[in-house]
């Protein structure tokens, strides 16, 4: 055990680019490397990958692990468990993030079995404690009414998923310096038990919420599906994105990939609206770090005003037909459209 | 085709309370269910039966009151069931879980060959996803996660096509059998359960194994002390501070509000 060092995040690349959350865990994991007084590595797999190494230095890490091979060109369990296995052996690092994605998950409780070791999933809050030298991960538990810290006294590396979009990552740095180590990695096609035999993208449907500048949200508090035209309207208007609660969503007034909260997206827009939405726990997990929070609910004490930039305490069928109609104002006069994309 | 489904019985998260002052779940608040992902699991193994003919086992992990989960499955469509309930197993994590799991496993293989492991995406107590995985690597066999299909089966070639949900869209993956699914809620429709299972769930009796009848196993591996990770502290997530509040006349609120955004008007794109 004493002899793990370092700090180590999972690049995810699709496409030939970073996921936005591996950048974000370049960021937290800089913050931990720099505390412990380590080093902090990014884990590049994939084929034809050398160019990314260069965006994963600039993003902050000191050292890219990196395999290069035609079997590692698109994720699989079996391909990338085993050279990630091989290199957590022969480096041994400390504490190794990934980003709770899909692949991230599956990759991590694969390579956290191999290696016999513990696995904190969807963390949302990171710190280490410099004298134990203890990663301090948490995360919601009991269906989001409670944080837990988990730690791993034990076991080395200490793993942890982490939530996409609840770091930050650091402005990239063209001048940082930093190496690359290419590892040479024995995998055979003939060996693999699975192949991808397509890869079929559905954009129109998350993307939307995710990359939104503006988002208009509505709750229960719009009543009916008929009310809630005007949350529609409102975000018309202003060239926003609709989300809504996840009791919205199984009253069916919106699609269940509009569901922004725990179980659902998690947001970060420029400007949110939180119209007739209550605040849970469970919702503001998924929006309290958007730019700028505007709330608009009746009861003065709602939880929503806790997170809320601007609170605006009144009846949302008063309030927002006038600020429709004023923002149709604004927009006229600067010009006549607003728009994001 | 024989398929073993993975089920748990968790507290129902939609009712849950927890103790404000002592920070721990308030159990007699919750009732116990079967796991709604492993419930879809279980469905999902029951379609491939009728496609393919073959059994579906369920395995559960639990206190003795965890034969209710069993229960229930043999109500969706499982034949049979096995329940593995020991102190040994309690206070187990992801880690020391996939282990006793698979140990199970490795004892119904011996009767009857598996040819398909299925478990739900996640357990909605613990939220990890990082079980399912785990088994598969305990028995070498590949997983796939997020499942929200099976496009194709053929056990005389013993391949399967899948649909696995990714970040924008899915992809379309073969693998060989045996291998482990985890399946999402889209993967199909729960509807009622049919009379004869019903009577059959009834009167269904499964069948329990403690640690010795596992055969060779490493009990440092099991419950509390096979477990790399602990939680440390229980708190009240972060309460924000909250900004600014206007009240009053709505004509007046928004005169106040279209203000304050007239200085933050950066954030808007207009194009002229
Ligand atoms: C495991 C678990 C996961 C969950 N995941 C999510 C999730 O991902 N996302 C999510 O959103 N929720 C989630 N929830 C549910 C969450 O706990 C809340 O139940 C939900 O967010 C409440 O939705 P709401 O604010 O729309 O409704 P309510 O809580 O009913 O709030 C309605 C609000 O509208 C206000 N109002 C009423 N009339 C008006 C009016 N005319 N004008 C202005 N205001 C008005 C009321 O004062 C009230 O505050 C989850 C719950 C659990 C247990
Ligand atoms: N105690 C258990 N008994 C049986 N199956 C389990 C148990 N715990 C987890 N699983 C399976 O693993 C899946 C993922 O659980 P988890 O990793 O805890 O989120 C569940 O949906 C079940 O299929």
């Amino acid at each position: 055990m004493e002899e793990n060092r370092g700090i180590w995040v999972f690049i995810e690349v699709t496409d030939g680019k970073v996921e936005g959350v591996s950048l974000e865990l370049l960021g937290a994991g800089r913050k931990l490397a720099d505390k412990l007084e380590v080093p902090l590595a990014g884990v590049l797999l994939g084929h034809d990958v050398r160019k990314i190494s260069a965006k994963v230095i600039e993003y902050g890490a000191d050292i890219v692990y990196m395999a290069d091979h035609a079997v590692l060109e698109l994720y699989r369990t079996e391909a990338f468990m085993k050279a990630v296995v091989a290199m957590a052996e022969k480096y041994k690092p400390e504490i190794f993030l990934y980003g709770a994605t899909p692949n991230g998950k599956d990759l991590a409780s694969a390579v956290a079995t191999d290696l016999s070791t513990g696995l904190t999933a969807d963390t949302t809050m990171l710190d280490v404690d410099p004298e134990k030298r203890l990663l301090e991960a948490s995360r919601p538990a009991f269906g989001g009414n409670i944080m837990a810290t988990i730690l791993c006294k034990k076991h080395r590396p200490q793993m942890a998923t982490v939530r996409p979009k609840v770091m930050k990552a650091l402005e990239p740095d063209a001048s940082r310096k930093g190496e690359v180590i290419e590892e040479e990695i024995h995998l055979e096609e003939s060996e693999m038990r699975t192949k991808v035999l397509q890869i079929v993208k559905e954009t129109t449907k998350t993307a939307n919420l995710a990359e939104a500048h503006v988002i208009v949200a509505g709750g229960k508090g719009m009543g009916d599906k008929n009310g809630f035209m005007l949350i529609h309207e409102l975000a018309k208007t202003i060239g926003a994105t609709v989300g809504g609660t996840r009791d919205v969503v199984e009253a069916g007034w919106l699609p269940h990939d509009q569901q922004i909260g725990q179980t659902g997206e998690t947001v970060t827009p420029k400007i949110y609206f939180a119209i007739g939405i209550s605040g849970a726990i469970q919702h503001v997990v998924g929006m309290k770090n958007s730019e700028l929070i505007i709330a608009i609910n009746k009861d003065p004490d709602a939880p929503i005003f806790d997170v809320a930039t601007y609170g605006l305490v009144g009846d949302a069928f008063e309030i927002v037909p006038q600020l429709i109609e004023k923002f149709k104002e604004l927009i006229k006069e600067k010009g006549g459209e607003i728009s994001y994309v | 085709m024989h398929i073993v489904v993975c089920v748990k019985q968790v507290p129902d998260t939609k009712i849950i309370k927890i103790n404000p002052k002592t920070n721990t779940l308030d159990r007699r608040s919750a009732p116990a269910i079967l796991n709604p992902y492993d419930a879809h699991a279980v469905q999902e193994a029951a379609r491939i039966k009728s496609r393919t003919g073959g059994t579906v086992t369920v395995l559960s992990m639990g206190p003795p009151q965890a034969v209710a989960v069993i229960k229930k499955s043999v109500e969706i469509g499982a034949d049979r069931g096995y329940l593995i309930s020991d102190r040994a197993f309690a206070g187990a994590d992801t880690l020391a879980t996939s282990y006793a799991l698979s140990k199970a496993l490795e004892k119904i293989e011996q009767e009857s060959p598996v040819d398909l492991v299925i478990c739900g995406k996640h357990a909605i107590d613990g939220d990890t996803g990082q079980v399912g995985p785990g088994i598969a690597r305990r028995i070498d066999i590949p997983p796939i996660t997020n499942v929200i299909e099976v496009s194709k089966i053929n056990s005389d070639e013993k391949k399967i096509v899948v649909k696995r949900k990714q970040l924008n869209g899915y992809e379309l993956i073969e693998s060989q059998i045996p291998c482990l699914l985890t399946v999402e809620k889209e993967i199909n429709d729960i509807g009622y359960s049919p009379m004869p299972n019903m009577i059959k769930a009834a009167r269904y009796e499964p069948v329990i194994w403690s640690v010795a009848d596992l055969g060779e196993v490493d009990r440092a591996q099991l419950g509390l002390k096979g477990s790399p990770t602990i939680v440390g502290k229980m708190f009240s997530p972060p309460r924000p501070e909250g900004g600014k509040k206007i009240e009053g006349e709505p004509t007046e609120q928004i005169k106040e509000l279209m203000k304050l955004l007239e200085e933050k008007i950066d954030l808007f794109c207009f194009k002229a």
